[in-house]
Parts: structure tokens; C-alpha cells; sequence
């Protein structure tokens, strides 16, 4: 009787000092797995470099890679410095961006554990990947034009300024968007922070500097389409980490995720490539992994709260509105090189409005419950429209101030004589390939 | 008939190219090579200076009929030149005479195969 008296007394005991101590315990399953998709995310930054590096012509391959590569530098330094204070700080300027002046250099965080078992470090190294890749993909619209000073500038300029207010509005827990309806705008994963904001700024710089010379009359030729499928590959593998691990912890939540981007990828994929044979009769390489990206990139705001069937119907729309808007890029003129906008944008934007319709029925139990009754699609709809608008707006107004800026004082558009020497030469000495092809 | 090979920097391509269009002349074929000139530009590798062994050009191959050898040449000469600041590299052009020349899908031979 005395003995379990003790033991009761020690497990008290211990259990009060765990609670008084006001720190969380370190799950190392999560914190395992949030590490692998921090790392996972960071492969799709080589991966896109491959990606568009292949896409361009052999006399740019370096420079259109390089717009990847740097922005791994810049924008983790950057990050480091401010980005996680602004984006994850609380509530300032009335909620356009976040501060916490403990984060600054994440001094703040250096051992603190978050309520999901998950050192907050790994949650900002994870988050921080995000704010490389959004300015790297905004490249593909201004590809083998602009130069790499003003590039530099303009990623800079664009993650303070566009990519950190929308990240704390939408991903913050005191973000505005975050909290709009119920149960909040979905965007699991960046389909209205990454993609949307990208595929419009890329959209607004591809039109504000104009085309590259000899488009559309000339066929501007992709130089390795090899390298642009590699680069796919590895932007799907790393899309686990980008989508799964945007749950924050290694659970169920991480299983539905992962699922749904596997599944959206390939219906994307799959439909592409069926469109393609019956509009000019081949199923093209380039076609099967543009319908990849489609289809990664609708389920990307909706990987948390559809089922397959869900992610399958967000792949066939996505692919089906990117191929339309491809085709409509060359009729009305704008010079999207690499189709940031056709693909993210629209993509995105698709996948952020239609998800509504294919939500699970838990999750919209759920947000009937916090509602005081019912919530219908339509409403999420509603709700999901505020936030692409809010996203599409804000990210076009903002970029084209940056541009403008970015143009008047170190010069944007690569000079006409660089353009035709190419990116490479131009502005960093080198050439990505011995003499292979005269193009 | 000749043929009219000319060496020109691999960044005037396109604007020969355009500039030969603009004349009429289209049939033309294009390789990468390299070589050496009296050019001695220096690059930047790993942080020195060198001076490239074998500098990348373009070669143009261009089959014409007498009649046409002056405006190609002027072509040439109008849009492959590095803007007139006396830079040595903007390459070279070469005419010689050519004996015959065969359409290959007909089997026409001469001035019409051109």
C-alpha cells in the first residue's frame, strides 16, 4: 500500500515538473521527418535550376541556372535576417507583416520546441526553403532577358516586400487570411503564397520588360530537354517534402498529403499527354512533365483536405486550364518564357478555387461546427476567392513597383548586346557547354 | 557559282542571319567551330585572367550564284561587325569557286540547284 502511495507521489511529482517547466517534449518522429522535407524542398531549388536551365538556349543554360542557385544564397540570408520575424512574428502595421525581434537572426529560437514535438528551428529552416524557391520560380517568366544585378535586387526587394506579408497573412496563426472564415482560406501548402504570387509577378515582369529578341517570330529552342525532364523528376520527388511536410508534424495529416500530390502529379501528367495526341497527335516529353508540374501545383493549396479522387479531379483541371493557357501565352504575345505564369499561376489558381468542391466531409463537419451549424462549398469558395484575389492583387501591384524601382536604378532588362551575347558570357564569364549545337 | 564561307563571332549570328534574309538570301548553313586569330581577349577563369586557346566561332556556308556574291558579302560585312571600334575578332569571309551543285531530290545540277 505504502509502495504505491510512493510510486503515485513520483509520478506526480514528475508529471507536475514536466508541466511546470512549460517546455515540449522532442518527438523525434516529427522532428525526423520535418528535417527529410526540409531537405526535400531544398532539392527542388537544383531541381528547377535543371528544370529551366534545360528550357533556355545553350548561350543562357548558367545564367537561367544561376537565378535558381543564387537565390538559395540570398534568400536564406535574407530569411535568417528578417524573413522568419516578418513572416511568423506577431501581428504589426496592422497586420501587414509579422515582428518578433527575438527572431532576427532566430536568435529567439535557438531552443525553443514547438506544441508539435518539432524544434522551431527546423520549422523556420523548412519554412525558410519556401521563400528560396517563390522568387526562384518567378525566373521562368523573364528567362535569358534580364540582368543578373537586377535580378539579384529584384528577388530581394520582392521577398520583403510581396513574398513575407503574403506568407504571414496566409500561413501566420494571426494572419488575416488565415483566419477568415471558420476553419480559415486553405492553403496547405503555398498554392496562394508560392505559386499564385510567383505566377503573377513572373506575369507582370514578362510584360513590363518585354519579349527576348526574335520572339515570337523565331522558334527560341529549348537546348536540353534531358536535363529539363531530370529536373522534373527531382521537383516531384522534393514536392513530398514540400506538400507532406507542410503538415508540421508525421501523422495521418502527413499521409492524405502525400498522397494527394502523388496522385494529382500523375493525373496531371496523364492528361497532358492524352490532350497532346489528340490536338497534334504526339504525347511530347516536355508535355508529360509540364502536366506533372500542373498537377503539383493545383493540389499544392488542397493536399491537406482531399482525397485521391479529389487530387486526381484538381490534376485533369489543372492541366486542362495550363494547356489553354499556353496556347493563349503565343496568341496574345506576352513573353512568359518558361511558362511561370501558364503553369503556376493558372495552376494554382485552379487548384486554390476548385479544391472547395472536394474537401472532406470532416473537415467540413468540422468548419460547420465553428460556423454554429452548416458551411457549404460555395461558402469556402467564397472565402477562397477573397484570398487568390487578395494574392493576385497584392502580388501584382507589388511587383510591379519592384520592377519599376529594379529598372530605374541598376537596370532590369539585360542590355540588348548582353541578350544577344547570352547570360552566361555576359554576366558571369563563363559557358555551360563546349560547342554543341549553333543555337 | 561560289561558295562563301565566313567566320563571324557566334553573338552577330542572328543579326547576319536576319540581315542576309533581308537580301533575299536564305539558303544558308550554320556551324559551331573554334579556332585561332591574331584575337587575343582575356577571360576570367577561377579568378585569373587567361587568354582561351581556341576562340568559339560561327561559320556560315553560303552557295550563290555569281550575281548574287556582292550583296551577300554586303550583307555580311553590314551586320557581323563588333560596331565599328576596331576591336580584332569580328572574323572573316572567304570566296571561292564552286564547280557544281546538286539537288539532291531532283538531281537538277548548277546555277538552278542553287
Amino acid at each position: 500500500m505504502k509502495k504505491s502511495y510512493l510510486l503515485l507521489l513520483i509520478l506526480l511529482s514528475f508529471n507536475l515538473s514536466a508541466f511546470a517547466s512549460g517546455t515540449n517534449e522532442i518527438d523525434s518522429g516529427a522532428t525526423a521527418w520535418m528535417i527529410m522535407s526540409t531537405a526535400l524542398v531544398l532539392l527542388m531549388i537544383p531541381g528547377l535550376a535543371m528544370f529551366y536551365g534545360g528550357l533556355v538556349r545553350s548561350k543562357n543554360v548558367l545564367g537561367t541556372m544561376m537565378h535558381s542557385f543564387v537565390a538559395m544564397g540570398v534568400m536564406s540570408l535574407l530569411w535568417v535576417v528578417v524573413g522568419y520575424s516578418m513572416c511568423f512574428g506577431e501581428n504589426t502595421l496592422g497586420g501587414w507583416i509579422g515582428w518578433n525581434s527575438d527572431y532576427l537572426f532566430l536568435n529567439g529560437i535557438d531552443e525553443s520546441i514547438m506544441e508539435g514535438g518539432i524544434p522551431e528551428l527546423v520549422f523556420a529552416m523548412f519554412q525558410g526553403k519556401f521563400a528560396i524557391i517563390t522568387p526562384a520560380l518567378i525566373a521562368g517568366a523573364f528567362a535569358e532577358r534580364v540582368s543578373f544585378k537586377g535580378y539579384v535586387l529584384f528577388i530581394i526587394l520582392w521577398g520583403i516586400f510581396v513574398y513575407n506579408p503574403l506568407c504571414h497573412w496566409v500561413w501566420a496563426e494571426d494572419g488575416f487570411l488565415y483566419n477568415l472564415g471558420p476553419m480559415g482560406a486553405i492553403d496547405y501548402a503555398g498554392g496562394t503564397v508560392v505559386h499564385i504570387s510567383a505566377g503573377i509577378s513572373g506575369l507582370v515582369a514578362a510584360i513590363y520588360l518585354g519579349k527576348r529578341r526574335g520572339y515570337p517570330n523565331h522558334h527560341l529552342r529549348p537546348n536540353n530537354l534531358v536535363m529539363t525532364l531530370m529536373g522534373a523528376g527531382l521537383l516531384w520527388v522534393g514536392w513530398f517534402g514540400f506538400n507532406a511536410g507542410s503538415s508540421i508534424s508525421s501523422g495521418l495529416g502527413t499521409a492524405q498529403a502525400l498522397t494527394a500530390t502523388q496522385v494529382a502529379a500523375a493525373a496531371g501528367a496523364v492528361s497532358w499527354i492524352i490532350i497532346e495526341s489528340f490536338h497534334h497527335g504526339k504525347a511530347t516529353a516536355l508535355g508529360f512533365v509540364s502536366g506533372v508540374l500542373a498537377g503539383l501545383v493545383s493540389v499544392t493549396p488542397a493536399a491537406g483536405v482531399v482525397q485521391p479522387i479529389g487530387a486526381i479531379a484538381l490534376g485533369i483541371l489543372a492541366t486542362m486550364v495550363c494547356y489553354l493557357a499556353v496556347i493563349l501565352k503565343d496568341k496574345l504575345g506576352y513573353d512568359d518564357s518558361l511558362d511561370a505564369f501558364g503553369i503556376h499561376g493558372m495552376g494554382a489558381i485552379v487548384g486554390a478555387l476548385a479544391l472547395s468542391f472536394f474537401i472532406r466531409d470532416s473537415w467540413m463537419t468540422e468548419a460547420a461546427l465553428a460556423n454554429g451549424g452548416t458551411w457549404s462549398s460555395f461558402q469556402q469558395l467564397g472565402i477562397q476567392a477573397a484570398a487568390v484575389g487578395i494574392a493576385i492583387v497584392y502580388a501584382a501591384a507589388g511587383s510591379l513597383i519592384i520592377i519599376f524601382i529594379v529598372e530605374k536604378t541598376v537596370g532590369f532588362k539585360a542590355k540588348p548586346c548582353d541578350e544577344l551575347d547570352g547570360l552566361d558570357y555576359a554576366y558571369h564569364g563563363e559557358r555551360g557547354y563546349g560547342m554543341l549545337t549553333p543555337n | 557559282m561560289k561558295l562563301i564561307i565566313a567566320i563571324i563571332r557566334s553573338n552577330k549570328l542572328d543579326q547576319v542571319r536576319e540581315s542576309l534574309v533581308k537580301k533575299g538570301i536564305e539558303r544558308i548553313t550554320v556551324s559551331r567551330v573554334a579556332g585561332h586569330g591574331r584575337h587575343t581577349k582575356t577571360e576570367l577563369y577561377r579568378g585569373k585572367l587567361v587568354v582561351p586557346g581556341l576562340t568559339p566561332k560561327m561559320r556560315i556556308e553560303i552557295a550563290v550564284n555569281d550575281d548574287f556574291v556582292e550583296s551577300t558579302v554586303a550583307a555580311i560585312l553590314e551586320s557581323a561587325s563588333g560596331g565599328g571600334d576596331g576591336i580584332i575578332g569580328d572574323g572573316k569571309i572567304f570566296i571561292t569557286p564552286l564547280d557544281d551543285c546538286i539537288r539532291i531530290r531532283t538531281g537538277e545540277r548548277g546555277s538552278d540547284a542553287i
